[in-house]
């Protein structure tokens, strides 16, 4: 029998579009849902975003912002290099580190790195940047064959699936592996488009991926944000499906593809 | 002085081999930038230009190892006449920087840029360098005639649909400041770039800059005890391949001891910082990547 799960990450306190997304997932028969880290960030009231993963029972392993905020550390650790990304990711941050509940941080230090389980046949393994490096930034452009090879002989797996970037995509290897980055449901794709992305995967002789774009309550979130004095370049993300922060670590491929 | 001393240094180790820059243009170029750590010139031929089949060579040994992006440096990597098959090699089995000083960037070669980069799924970066603010910085370091000629190469790259990185050295005065850098980005807005992406870089007191500026002082070094971070340091993830084999990075290129062997497989122990420019690195968090 075919197994089907859908798996996404990056949810960024945007809770209207987790409950979418999980709800989206349920209705085209995923028997599991899994989410890659990343909770917080970006959007506002993180604390909300916690009954949601209960409700929907989401397998959930630790983001770089679920490692900061349960250590109680004073930045995200994302990873940017600019100093304008970074003083975005900032704002985000102590945001978010002071919305979010005392259990809530503590909770998130007992969620695991990583998962690993069989998959319709495939040895699968999760990871929230890869499977080295928790704030690593996989994208489509600069993430060759022979590297990600490398990396599945070094963490063994048949699939691998990762967030963190925002970007989806899924790359094939030889011999019927897989890598798969589910993108984000936080944030728009950086496509014009308002929908966020998420991965719907079934097994069988050959492993399906799909990526589902999913409509949400944007308005609703647009509104909080503004209420709650959120940078309006994270809302004129949210209203136009461009990104407007965190670009200059976009590799060349993947900035030209945005607007700004 | 740059020169290894007798005391003991901390060693780093090689974590992944992520990283493979190649020296593609040897040391020649046509410029003779009184910063250049590694003194490149039209006459400097420690490093000799490099062959499509020797890059070929290095290229299936690294997909071996599991590289994950490429480097092209100099000299100048466009005064190589294979610099094109190299780059659509390289671009077969991996994302491709090219730094350039952007003096023979007409619009035939970007062009022809364009179309390797939209014949690849992988990223095809260009960074062009800029010495400051306007013609009198930059062509202080670069040579008469040199600013318009950058900027002209940056703006044929813009035109083609390629959006190059522009690198700048901390000698163009207050550029590492957020007002200095937010100053330098309305500067390239100027030149019609709408999106501009910059990268500073600090110097490395060897080669023609140690005469330009100053030497190292001799406590400008690490010591075995300091803590070192491999995953800050480039050491820790790349190497240098030059005409003359494997190096350990692309700072130290001048120096025989920082050669560590023929093939890239020669080349994964660790390496002894005992340079001083390996100080600059640890201090400033240096990575010569974009």
């Amino acid at each position: 029998m075919p197994e089907r799960i859908a798996v996404f990450g990056g949810v960024y306190s945007n809770y209207l579009a987790l409950e979418a997304t999980c709800r989206d997932a349920l209705s085209r028969g995923a028997e599991s849902l899994y989410c890659l880290g990343d909770l917080g960030a970006f959007g506002p009231h993180p604390d909300r975003v916690f009954p949601i993963l209960e409700k929907y029972r989401v397998r959930t392993i630790q983001g770089n912002y679920e490692e900061s905020l349960s250590r109680r550390s004073r930045d995200c650790n994302c990873g940017y290099t600019d100093p304008r990304d970074n003083q975005f990711a900032q704002i985000s941050f102590d945001y978010t580190a002071a919305k979010t509940s005392e259990s809530s941080k503590d909770w998130m230090g007992t969620l695991p790195r990583e998962l690993r389980l069989s998959f319709g046949g495939f040895q699968t393994l999760m990871a929230h940047g890869s499977p080295r490096k928790i704030n690593e930034f996989l994208w489509y452009s600069t993430s060759p064959v022979p590297f990600l090879s490398r990396l599945l002989e070094l963490h063994p797996a048949d699939l691998l699936l990762v967030s963190h970037t925002g970007l989806h995509w899924h790359r094939r290897l030889p011999g019927n592996r897989h890598v798969v980055n589910v993108g984000a449901i936080g944030r728009p794709a950086n496509d014009g488009r308002r929908e966020v992305w998420y991965a719907l995967l079934t097994s069988g002789t050959d492993l399906d991926v799909r990526f589902i774009p999913v409509e949400y309550d944007f308005k609703t979130l647009i509104h909080e944000m503004k209420e709650e004095k959120l940078p309006a370049e994270f809302i004129q993300t949210i209203r136009t499906g461009w990104w407007t922060t965190y670009l200059e670590i976009l590799p060349a491929k993947e900035r030209a593809a945005g607007r700004f | 002085m740059n020169i290894p001393d007798t005391l003991e240094h901390p060693l780093v180790p090689l974590l992944a081999l992520d990283t493979l820059w190649f020296q593609v243009a040897g040391t020649i170029c046509n410029l003779r930038c009184t910063h250049c750590f590694i003194s490149c010139a039209p006459d400097n031929h420690s490093h000799e230009m490099m062959t499509l089949d020797a890059v070929g060579r290095y290229l299936r040994e690294a997909a071996t190892l599991g590289v994950r992006e490429y480097y092209f440096t100099g000299g100048e990597p466009f005064m190589n006449r294979d610099i094109f098959p190299i780059l659509e090699a390289t671009l077969q089995v991996g994302p491709a920087t090219v730094l350039t000083n952007g003096l023979l960037l007409d619009p035939n070669r970007a062009a022809r840029l364009r179309a390797l980069s939209d014949a690849s799924d992988y990223s095809l970066d260009l960074r062009v360098s800029l010495d400051g603010w306007g013609p009198r910085d930059h062509e202080r370091i670069r040579g008469r005639g040199t600013f318009r000629r950058a900027v002209v190469g940056i703006r044929n790259l813009w035109h083609a649909g390629l959006n190059p990185v522009v690198t700048v050295t901390e000698l163009a005065d207050g550029v590492a400041s957020s007002h200095g850098r937010e100053r330098f980005l309305v500067l390239l807005r100027s030149f019609g770039l709408t999106r501009p992406r910059l990268k500073i870089l600090p110097l490395f007191r060897i080669g023609a800059e140690e005469k330009r500026g100053r030497p190292y002082h001799r406590w400008e070094r690490l010591a075995k005890d300091d803590l070192i971070d491999p995953e800050r340091l480039q050491c820790g993830s790349g190497r240098m391949v030059t005409s003359r084999g494997v190096y350990v990075c692309p700072i130290l290129i001048d120096h025989p001891s920082a050669r560590m062997g023929e093939s890239l497989s020669d080349s994964l122990r660790p390496f002894e910082l005992s340079f001083s420019a390996c100080y600059t690195c640890h201090v400033m968090g240096v990575t010569c990547r974009t």
